[in-house]
């Protein structure tokens, strides 16, 4: 196991480099003077080899990574450097070889001692430039990567030069022993677009030209796989080179069907850090930002503050782009310490999500001025889960009136949000006329409408073959619920997970769905399955 | 001889790469420059001892020129700093 760099699966030949030999000898001399001109001529030659490589480094990872070139060129002039090899020859009377070696062990040990990372990482650098000027001494230079076909690239630790002067196209991935996430091949890899693993222990034994799979997700390195786990990884990469050519093929075209028909296809997440995600995948907002994350995992009440924070920070990461937060659902699957609740033996029909929330305002009444006043840097919808009843939304909005009024007392900004049901139990679904008429939009959380519809519990191993998600009953309560929404003047969107299932999306077409939000990764997906419908047909 | 005192704001420090334009800028002036931190004084002309100095975010550095157009390195250098660090 290592660490990935850089996500991707990786599957060939494996390929060790081989490190220039940098046992230096330490032999007489009795003419220092020449030994001194041997060393001028050597640092003049790699510094030329250094301009090219800031030239090829330039296009192949920008000019911010190529400029270590640049340093690199300007320690082989340092006058300390180049004094220090001077000193060495003429007072131990031995050859320029040992003399730059020496120096670039004192000079990288110097660097090892400093407090601070970076400075730490400079350690290489120096010994990087002294071990180019011996190669070209002893003229031991060139390449230590021999592979003859595309391969996995295993070595101890690459230095940037190494890594520039490797023929990119024989390179499927790198593994190595040491480095980290800023190193030079770690930039390489993400600027070649290919799987990177460091921190991996191998043993280099009778590794070369044997098969290796890199999983850069989980940070796998296997040596000689079996027929199933080559198989399996083979599929793999195939679903992420298909994933790989729906990005390029649709990011920033439309949701739209063949004949003209758009919606929106949002993204479900559970933290702030995954708004990246979001932003990758191209999904044109949030339509699921389950706000448990803040509750769970912590010892107490995350207080306004804190909930304001994080709210804060995905609207204006979101620039403009509509982010539906859910309230706190807590409670059946998700139990939290410090809520104190009773044991339940049905809790998924327990006290749970809105629930707790009106029998408990004030933890409500925080989680509502968060979001409120977050709402004034970015487009925040609020959504309402577990509802039944046309009665608890106008209770919610009772305390949504105190809460905006005291936000005025205190004049501090606010917009008016689009407030929004899920729709996730068969009550909500035959009330949605009537809650239509309440809120702004519906969202039908298909997981626990599936779950209590047909009374199947979702945690339960020995139900899957009855808890059937394509059941006509889910069907068609998906398909009322969006007519009575469109008639009562809500519009409708689906976030739960068959939201994300291809083979229903031409039917949640017809049926004149407004949003899909499902997972990031499956927002192409979806944007694909939409742009081959033809409703017109 | 002139001198002035500079405290960094870049939240690198002085890395690499601008140790080698401040180097750089250095070389181009005939009169000696050093540069000092916690009375530390090294040569300003040269990158290993510069970066040496392991200066960081928050730590005031001297730079002292002397000799010929030490007003013009002096003036030079500090817009330097100001610029990139």
């Amino acid at each position: 196991m290592g660490k990935a760099v850089f996500t991707g699966i990786a599957i060939g030949k494996i390929s060790i480099y081989h490190k220039k030999d940098s046992v230096v000898k330490r032999e007489r001399t009795d003419d220092p003077e020449k030994e001194i001109k041997r060393y001028h001529e050597a640092s003049e030659e790699a510094k030329r080899e250094l301009a090219a490589l800031y030239d090829k480094a330039l296009k192949e990872v920008g000019q911010a990574n190529a400029a270590v070139f640049e340093v690199h060129q300007m320690m082989l002039d340092d006058l300390d450097y180049q004094e220090s090899v001077e000193n060495i020859i003429r007072t131990q009377n031995v050859n320029a070889e040992f003399a730059v070696a020496t120096t670039g062990d004192n000079f990288s040990e110097m660097f090892a001692n400093m407090d601070d990372d970076y400075m730490r990482g400079r350690a290489a650098d120096v010994k990087d430039i002294s071990n180019r000027v011996v190669g070209i001494l002893s003229g031991t230079g060139g390449s230590g990567f021999t592979a003859k076909e595309p391969s996995i690239l295993l070595a101890d630790d690459l230095a940037p030069s190494e890594t520039v002067q490797l023929d990119k196209s024989l390179v499927l991935s790198f593994v190595t022993r040491h480095g980290s996430t800023n190193s030079h091949t770690a930039i390489l890899a993400r600027t070649m677009n290919i799987p990177a693993l460091i921190g991996v222990d191998f043993t280099e034994d009778d590794m070369e030209g044997h098969t290796g799979i890199v999983d850069g997700y989980t940070g796998r390195f296997i040596v000689d796989p079996d027929q199933d786990v080559l198989k399996e990884y083979q599929d793999k990469k195939k679903q992420e080179e298909e994933k790989q050519r729906l990005l390029l093929e649709l990011k920033g075209k439309e949701n739209i069907t063949k004949d003209g028909v758009k919606i929106n296809v949002f993204a479900n997440i559970g933290s702030v850090k995954d708004v990246a995600d979001v932003l990758a995948n191209d999904a044109g907002g949030i339509g699921l930002f389950r706000s448990e994350f803040l509750y769970l995992g912590c010892d107490d009440y995350p207080s306004e503050e804190e909930q304001f924070k994080a709210y804060k920070t995905v609207a204006e990461n979101m620039a403009g782009k509509k982010v539906i937060i859910r309230t706190l659902d807590i409670g059946a699957d998700k139990q939290v310490d410090y809520f104190h609740l009773d044991h339940e033996d049905n809790p998924a029909m327990g006290f749970r999500a809105i629930r707790i929330c009106l029998k408990r305002p004030e933890i409500f009444k925080t989680q509502l001025r968060a979001l409120y006043r977050a709402s004034y840097y970015g487009n925040i919808s609020i959504m309402f889960p577990m509802i039944i009843s046309v009665d608890e939304v106008r209770r919610i909005k009772e305390i949504i009136a105190e809460v905006k009024k005291e936000l005025d007392q205190q004049n501090l900004p606010y917009k008016d949000c689009e407030l929004g049901v899920m729709i996730e139990t068969p009550a909500a679904v035959w009330m949605s006329g009537e809650l239509a008429r309440e809120v702004d939009f519906f969202s039908i959380g298909t997981n626990d409408l599936t779950q209590y519809t047909l009374a199947c519990d979702r945690q339960n191993p020995n139900l899957e073959d009855f808890s059937d998600t394509h059941h006509p009953a889910v069907i068609r309560e998906i398909e009322y619920t969006i007519k009575k929404g469109h008639e009562g003047g809500a519009w409708v969107g689906i976030c739960g997970e068959l939201g994300a299932d291809t083979s229903l999306t031409e039917t949640f077409l017809r049926m004149g769905v407004d949003e899909l939000s499902v997972s990031p990764s499956r927002v192409l997906a979806v944007r694909d399955a939409i742009r081959k419908t033809d409703l017109s047909r | 001889m002139k001198e002035f005192k500079y405290t960094i704001t870049d939240p690198q420090g002085i890395h690499a790469r601008p140790a080698g334009l401040f180097v750089k800028a250095a070389a181009k002036y005939p009169c000696r420059v050093t540069i000092a931190k916690d009375g530390k004084e090294v040569d300003a002309k040269r990158i290993l001892g510069v970066m040496s100095l392991g200066v960081k975010q928050g730590h005031e550095v001297t730079i002292c020129t002397d000799g010929e157009q030490e007003e013009e390195a002096c003036a030079e250098l500090e817009q330097f700093m100001k610029d990139n660090l």
